[in-house]
C-alpha cells in the first residue's frame, strides 16, 4: 500500500476506534454517564489517540528512513567497479540511479549493473511499503485493542487526553527553538565545510570576491576568490542610502501623524502608508530596475554625472521606500509609548507642540526609536530581491552611490540559483555568506528587542 | 505685564514660526511617502493594464485533408499546421515573394497559431477540407505595435516592425481581421519563451499549493503553540523566554536564511524534491510561524480573564476551558492574524529562489510534488527577460498579485472590524 | 443672590433645577472671573455654568467627590482642554479682564502666566537642572548660562528643594523620591514666573511627610502667586487654602471663606461632603 493511502487508512481506523471506545464506555457506564470519571467523549478519543500515534510514529519514521537503508543495501550489492569509487564519483552513481528511478533515464543507455541496482531498489522498496502496511496495521490493531479492553469507569480518560494534548502544545511551541537550530546547525555546518577550503582569515578580510573563477576542478580551495569586504561594503553602502531615505521620512510621518494630524487624517492616512509595508519586494525589486534606474541614469545624464544603470542609489532609495513604513510604525508605538503625564508637563509649561516633541517626547521615546531604527537596517541588509533585481553582481569596493556595487543576499542567491555542486566552495561558499548575515542579524535583532522590552518596562 | 512676559511674548512669533515649519517638514514626509507609492502603483499599473488585452489576427486556413486526416493528436502533432499557416498567410497577401518579406509576414501571427489550429481541427474535425476563418495569436511584435508601445517617430532600422509590416496590419485592420480580446491566455498558459504565449497559471497553481501547505501547517502549529505560551507556560521559566525571544526574533531574521534552512534540511536531508510546491510551502511555513504565533498570543490576551475564571468555576478542566471557551473567541483574532502571515507568505521570493523554484515550467502542476513556481517567482523570471513584451506581463503578473494581497488584507481589516464589535 | 435652603438632608435635582451656587462667588480685585462656564466631552456635558472669581495672592481649594469636574475646572484657566480633542469650553473666562479663549490669545503665553502641577509627579527623563531649566529655555528667559543658573537656583529654593539637590544637578530627575520629584515639578512650574500657578491634587501620590513639605511650600508660595489647588482631602483644604469651592456633579454647589465652608456649610450637598456621608 502507498503510504499516503496507509496514512488515509489509519485515520479512518481512529476514527472508528473513537466510536468503539465512547460506546464501550457508555456500555461500562450502564447507561450512567455520572459512574464514568470523564464524558465518554474522551474514552473515545483514548483510544483513537492509542490507535493512531504509535502506528503514525512508525510510519514517518519508517519514511524519513527508508530510502537512506535500500540505497545502502543496494550500493553493497553494486559491483566492486563501483563500490569502490571515491565519495564524489559515487554520488553520480546515485544520480544515475535515481534517474533511472524517475524515468528520466531509459535502462539501455547505462551500465546493465546500474539499472539493475535500479530495478532491485524499485523491488525493495515495494516489498518494503508492503512491512509497512502490516507493521502499521498491526500495531494500530494491537493499540486499539489494548487501549479498547482498559475502558473502565475509573479509567483517566480525560486526564489522558488532555496529557497528549498538552504535550502537542509544548511541542509546538518547541518548534521556534527546533527551527532557529535549524538554522544554526544546517547553515552553521555548510560553512564549516567551506572554511575547510577556505581560510576565515582571507574569507572576513579579503578585499577582492570572484567565486566564479573556477580553474580547474581539483584545484578546489585555490577556485576563484573569497574576500568578503566588497560584499560588506555594498551592503553597508545600500543599506546606508535606504535608512537616509527611510528614517527621516518615517520619524517625520509618524511624528506628524500621531501628533499633529486630526484623528480623521490619521485613519485615513496611516493605513495607506502600511501599504508600502505589504508590497512583495519583487515588485520593489521591478520598480527600482524598471522606473528608478533608468530615470536616476537619465538625471545623470542631464546632469553630467555617471550613474550606473544598476546603481547602489536606486536600490538603496528603492528599499528605503520599503522601510518607511517600518520605521514610522515603530516610532508611531513608541511615541504613544510616552506617558500622558510627559507631554502634559511641557505642555503646561508653555511649550509649543513642537518643543514638547523635539525636547520631552523624543528623547523618551529616543531607546524605542533607536530600535526601531535597528530593527530597520537589519531588515535592510537581509532584503533580497530588490537588490537581486537592481543592484549589480560586480563586487567593487567602493563607497560611491552612484556605481554599481553587490550585497551579501546578492551573492548567496547568485552561488546558489542555478546548477549546484554540493561540494564546490561556490555552493558552501553562500552558507558562510548565510551564516554571517545570521549572525549579524541576530545581534541587530536582540540588541533591539531587548531595548524595546526594557523601555516598555519603564513606562508601564 | 511683568517682564517675564514681555520676554515670552517677543519670542512667541519666532516659536510659532518654527512650530509651523515643524509641521511643514512631517506634512512634507508623508506627501513625499504616498508620491512613492503612487508611483510605483501608477507605473506598474500603466505599464501593465494592456496585457490583459491580446492582438488576435484572423486568417483563412484550408483545412487540407492530407494532412489533417485522420484528426488524431498524435497524427497532428507531426503534421505540418505551421506549412498550412504559412499558405493561408501568403494567399491573403499574394503580392509578397522576398523571402525576408515573406519571414516577416510569417512573423505576424505567434509561434502558438499551429498549436491553436490544431486545438480547432480536433475540436471540428467536421469541417476538414474546408476553408475556416481562425483567430490567432498576433506575434509579439505586432502585439506591442498594435498597444502603442513602437514609438512611430523611430528610425525604421530601429524598429523591430518595419513600415511594411505596418502597412499589413492596417490592410488586415480594415478588413475586420485585427482586433484586440481579452487575453485568456494569461491566465490559462503556463510559461513561455514567447512573451505572446506566456501566462501565469503555472505560478498561480504553484501559490496556491503552498498557501494550502502553509496554512495548513502553520495555522494549527501557530495557535498550538500561541495556546501554550499564553495559558499553561509558567510565568518567568527560563525556557519559556527562551522560547519566547526566539520567536521574537524569528520574526526578524531575514526571508532568505530560511530559504537556505529549506534548502539544507528539506532538500538535503529530508531529501524532498526540489522545486515543489511541498517544499516551498514547508519553508514558507517556518518563516510564518512567529508572525501567526504572535498574532494568535495577542487575540488570546484580548480575551478577558472572567471568561476563563467563569469556565474553571464551573469545574472545567484548563484545557477545557481553553478549547471550548477562550478559543472560540479569539478564533477571529487569529485568523486575522493567519490572513497577515500568509499574505506575507504570498509575495514572498527569495527563499523560493533558494529551493529551486526558478524553473522554467509549461504544465501545470497536478500535485504538490511537481515541479511549480510561484507568483512572484514568475514576476522574478519575467522581470529578467530580455523580450519587450515581457515588459508587460511582469506588470500584469504583479497586478493580479497585489489585488490578491490586497484581498487578503481587506479580509483581515472587516475580520478584525466584527472582532473590534464584539468586545 | 443666595437660594435659602429649607429642606436639610434632601439632594436636589440638578438635572432640572434652576441651579444657583451658593456663597458669593465675585471678588472686587479679581485676578479670574469666569462666567457661565460649560465644558463638554463630545457631546457630554462636564461642567455646567460654573461662576467663580479667583483672587490675587490666595490660595482656593477645589473640593468635591471624584468626577465632579474639579480638574476639568482647573484645565480650563490655562487651556490645557485644548489638547484633548472633542473637549469644547464655552462662557466667558478672563485673567486680568483679558478673555483667555479670544483668538489673540496665545495659550502658550497663557500657560507661561498659569502654570500647572499635576497629581502625579512627571519629571521629564532628564537631569535635575534640565528639568528646571527647560521653561525658561523654551521661552528664552535666560540670556546666558549664569542667569540660567540663577533661574535654577532659586527656583529649586523656593520649591524647598535646593539644599537636597544642590550636589547632584546633573543626576536624572527619575531617580528623586516621589515627594521631591513633585517638589521638583513645582520647581519647573515657578522657573518660569507664572503669575498663578494651578495644582490638581499635588500630594495624593505622596506619603504624609512629602504631603507636608508640599503643603508648608504652598503656603510660602501664597506670597507670590494665586494657587489654585484641587484636593481630595478635606483637611489640606482647610490646611493651605482661603477660599474654598465645592463642585458636585458638574456644579459649583457653594463658595466662601475655607473657615466658613468648613464650620457651616450652607448646602446640604456641602455639608454631606464635609461631614463625610459621601465623596
Ligand atoms: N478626556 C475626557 N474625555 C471624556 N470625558 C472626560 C474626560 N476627562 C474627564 N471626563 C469626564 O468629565 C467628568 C469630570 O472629570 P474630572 O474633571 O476629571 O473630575 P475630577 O477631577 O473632579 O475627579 C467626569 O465625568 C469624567 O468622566
Ligand atoms: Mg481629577
Amino acid at each position: 500500500m502507498q503510504p499516503h493511502t496507509l496514512f488515509w487508512m489509519l485515520l479512518g481506523l481512529a476514527a472508528y476506534g473513537y466510536y468503539l471506545g465512547r460506546k464501550r464506555a457508555l456500555t461500562v457506564s450502564g447507561g450512567e454517564i455520572r459512574r464514568l470519571h470523564s464524558l465518554p467523549d474522551y474514552y473515545g478519543y483514548y483510544v483513537a489517540l492509542w490507535c493512531a500515534l504509535p502506528a503514525l510514529a512508525i510510519l514517518s519514521l519508517w519514511l524519513l528512513l527508508d530510502d537512506k537503508i535500500i540505497l545502502r543495501w543496494v550500493l553493497a550489492e553494486l559491483p566492486p567497479a563501483y563500490r569502490n569509487l571515491p565519495p564524489d564519483r559515487l554520488s553520480l552513481t546515485v544520480n544515475v540511479i535515481a534517474n533511472l528511478l524517475a524515468g528520466e533515464r531509459q535502462a539501455n543507455t547505462v551500465d546493465p549493473a546500474l539499472a539493475e541496482a535500479a530495478e532491485h531498489y524499485r523491488h525493495l522498496k515495494q516489498l518494503g511499503y508492503h512491512a509497512l502496511t502490516v507493521l502499521v496495521f498491526a500495531c494500530a490493531t494491537a493499540a486499539l485493542t489494548w487501549a479498547h479492553r482498559r475502558i473502565s469507569p475509573t479509567l483517566r480518560a480525560r486526564n489522558r487526553v488532555e496529557t497528549v494534548v498538552r504535550i502537542a502544545l509544548v511541542a509546538s511551541s518547541v518548534l521556534a527553538i527546533l527551527t532557529t537550530i535549524g538554522i544554526v546547525l544546517s547553515v552553521l555546518f555548510e560553512a564549516l565545510r567551506f572554511f575547510e577550503m577556505v581560510s576565515p582569515l582571507e574569507f572576513f578580510f579579503g578585499l577582492h570576491w570572484s567565486p566564479q573563477i573556477a580553474i580547474r576542478a581539483d584545484q578546489v580551495g585555490a577556485s576563484g576568490s573569497f574576500g568578503f569586504i566588497p560584499l560588506l561594503t555594498g551592503t553597508l553602502l545600500i543599506t546606508a542610502i535606504a535608512m537616509a531615505v527611510a528614517a527621516p521620512l518615517g520619524l517625520l510621518s509618524a511624528i506628524y501623524l500621531s501628533e499633529f494630524a486630526k484623528r480623521r487624517t490619521r485613519a485615513i492616512v496611516k493605513p495607506i502608508l502600511e501599504v508600502l509595508a505589504g508590497v512583495p519586494t519583487v515588485v520593489y525589486g521591478f520598480f527600482a530596475a524598471l522606473v528608478v534606474a533608468p530615470w536616476l541614469r537619465d538625471l545623470g545624464a542631464r546632469l553630467g554625472l555617471s550613474i550606473s544603470s544598476e546603481s547602489a542609489l536606486a536600490a538603496g532609495l528603492v528599499m528605503g521606500i520599503m522601510i518607511i513604513p517600518f520605521v514610522s510604525s515603530l516610532t508611531d508605538d513608541a511615541l504613544t509609548a510616552v506617558p500622558r503625564s510627559l507631554r502634559e508637563g511641557a505642555y503646561g509649561l508653555g511649550a509649543t507642540q513642537a518643543e514638547t516633541i523635539t525636547g520631552v517626547l523624543l528623547p523618551a521615546a529616543l531607546p524605542g526609536i533607536v530600535s526601531g531604527l535597528l530593527l530597520a537596517v537589519s531588515r535592510a541588509i537581509g532584503e533580497t530581491m530588490i537588490v537581486v533585481m537592481a543592484a549589480g553582481m560586480a563586487a567593487k569596493l567602493t563607497l560611491n552611490p552612484l556605481e554599481s556595487v553587490t550585497t551579501i543576499t546578492v551573492q548567496i542567491v547568485a552561488l546558489l540559483v542555478g546548477d549546484q555542486e554540493f561540494d564546490s566552495p561556490k555552493t558552501l561558499a553562500a552558507f558562510a555568506l548565510g551564516l554571517t548575515l545570521f549572525v549579524v542579524t541576530l545581534a541587530l535583532n536582540l540588541v533591539a528587542l531587548h531595548v524595546i522590552r526594557k523601555y516598555r518596562e519603564q513606562y508601564e | 505685564m511683568n517682564k517675564t512676559l514681555e520676554t515670552v511674548q517677543a519670542g512667541l512669533a519666532r516659536r510659532r514660526r518654527r512650530e509651523s515649519r515643524f509641521r511643514w517638514y512631517g506634512r512634507i514626509a508623508i506627501f513625499v511617502s504616498l508620491a512613492f507609492l503612487a508611483m510605483l502603483i501608477v507605473s506598474i499599473v500603466a505599464r501593465g493594464h494592456k496585457a490583459f488585452w491580446q492582438t488576435e489576427i484572423a486568417i483563412d486556413v484550408f483545412l487540407d485533408p492530407e494532412e489533417l486526416t485522420p484528426p488524431t493528436r498524435e497524427h497532428l502533432a507531426k503534421a505540418d499546421l505551421t506549412g498550412l499557416i504559412k499558405q493561408s498567410l501568403r494567399q491573403m497577401f499574394p503580392e509578397v515573394r522576398q523571402r525576408r518579406r515573406k519571414r516577416a509576414l510569417y512573423r505576424l501571427v505567434s509561434s502558438a497559431a499551429p498549436y491553436q489550429l490544431r486545438d480547432y481541427v480536433l475540436a471540428h474535425p467536421d469541417r476538414i477540407g474546408q476553408t475556416v476563418r481562425l483567430w490567432v495569436l498576433a506575434g509579439a511584435d505586432v502585439d506591442l505595435y498594435q498597444k502603442g508601445y513602437v514609438d512611430p517617430e523611430t528610425p525604421e532600422s530601429e524598429r523591430r516592425i518595419k513600415d511594411y509590416q505596418i502597412a499589413w496590419l492596417r490592410k488586415l485592420e480594415s478588413e475586420g481581421r485585427l482586433v484586440l480580446r481579452f487575453n485568456r491566455g494569461f491566465f490559462l498558459n503556463g510559461d513561455s519563451r514567447e512573451p505572446e504565449q506566456a501566462g501565469i497559471q503555472v505560478a498561480f497553481r504553484g501559490s496556491l499549493y503552498m498557501m494550502v501547505v502553509t496554512f495548513a501547517l502553520s495555522f494549527p502549529l501557530g495557535i498550538a503553540a500561541a495556546i501554550y505560551l499564553e495559558e499553561f507556560a509558567p510565568r518567568n521559566n527560563v525556557w519559556v523566554d527562551l522560547i519566547e525571544i526566539n520567536i521574537n526574533n524569528l520574526a526578524a531574521v531575514p526571508s532568505i536564511v530560511f530559504g537556505l534552512l529549506g534548502l539544507a534540511v528539506f532538500i538535503g536531508w529530508f531529501g524532498l524534491p526540489r522545486s515543489t510546491p511541498l517544499v516551498g510551502g514547508l519553508t514558507l511555513t517556518l518563516m510564518t510561524l512567529p508572525t501567526v504565533i504572535i498574532a494568535s498570543r495577542a487575540a488570546l490576551k484580548a480575551v478577558p480573564p472572567s471568561i476563563r475564571y467563569a469556565a474553571l468555576g464551573i469545574g472545567a478542566s484548563r484545557v477545557q476551558t481553553v478549547f471550548h471557551h477562550v478559543l472560540p473567541l479569539a478564533m477571529p483574532g487569529m485568523l486575522t492574524g493567519a490572513i497577515i502571515g500568509m499574505a506575507r507568505a504570498l509575495g514572498e521570493t527569495a527563499p523560493l529562489l533558494m529551493i529551486g523554484m526558478v524553473a522554467f515550467i509549461v504544465d501545470p502542476p497536478q500535485s504538490l510534488l511537481d515541479p511549480a513556481t510561484a507568483l512572484p517567482v514568475q514576476i522574478y523570471l519575467w522581470a529578467d527577460s530580455p523580450e519587450r513584451g515581457f515588459v508587460e506581463r511582469t506588470s500584469a503578473a504583479i497586478i493580479v498579485l497585489l489585488l490578491f494581497l490586497g484581498i487578503m488584507n481587506l479580509a483581515a481589516v472587516l475580520l478584525r472590524k466584527r472582532l473590534e464589535r464584539r468586545w | 443672590m443666595n437660594t435659602v435652603i429649607t429642606e436639610r438632608h434632601t439632594t436636589p435635582d440638578l438635572e432640572t433645577d434652576d441651579h444657583r451656587t451658593v456663597g458669593d462667588y465675585t471678588l472686587a480685585e479679581p485676578r479670574f472671573t469666569c462666567r457661565h462656564v460649560n465644558v463638554f466631552y463630545g457631546d457630554k456635558q462636564a461642567l455646567f455654568d460654573i461662576n467663580l472669581d479667583i483672587g490675587q495672592r490666595e490660595v482656593i481649594a477645589l473640593i468635591g467627590p471624584s468626577g465632579c469636574g474639579k480638574s476639568t475646572f482647573l484645565r480650563c484657566l490655562n487651556r490645557m482642554n485644548d489638547i484633548i480633542e472633542g473637549c469644547r469650553v464655552e462662557g466667558d473666562i478672563r485673567l486680568d479682564d483679558q478673555d483667555i479663549y479670544a483668538k489673540e490669545m496665545d495659550p502658550v503665553l497663557l500657560r507661561a502666566r498659569v502654570g500647572m502641577v499635576f497629581q502625579k509627579p512627571n519629571p521629564f527623563p532628564k537631569s535635575i537642572y534640565d528639568n528646571v531649566a527647560y521653561g525658561p529655555r523654551i521661552h528664552g528667559l535666560a540670556a546666558n548660562r549664569t542667569e540660567l543658573d540663577e533661574i535654577v537656583e532659586t527656583s529649586l529654593k523656593r520649591a524647598g528643594l535646593w539644599k537636597e539637590v544642590k550636589d547632584r544637578l546633573d543626576h536624572p530627575a527619575t531617580g528623586l523620591s516621589g515627594g521631591q520629584q513633585q517638589r521638583l515639578c513645582i520647581a519647573r512650574t515657578i522657573a518660569v514666573n507664572p503669575e498663578v500657578v494651578l495644582m490638581d491634587e499635588p500630594c495624593s501620590a505622596l506619603d504624609p511627610i512629602a504631603t507636608a513639605t508640599i503643603e508648608q511650600l504652598i503656603d510660602e508660595l501664597r506670597s507670590r502667586y494665586t494657587i489654585v489647588i484641587v484636593t481630595h482631602s478635606m483637611q489640606q483644604a482647610a490646611r493651605v487654602s482661603q477660599r474654598t469651592a465645592y463642585f458636585h456633579m458638574g456644579r459649583l454647589i457653594e463658595v466662601g471663606e475655607t473657615t466658613e465652608i468648613f464650620t457651616n456649610p450652607r448646602h446640604p450637598l456641602t455639608e454631606d461632603y464635609i461631614t463625610g456621608r459621601f465623596g
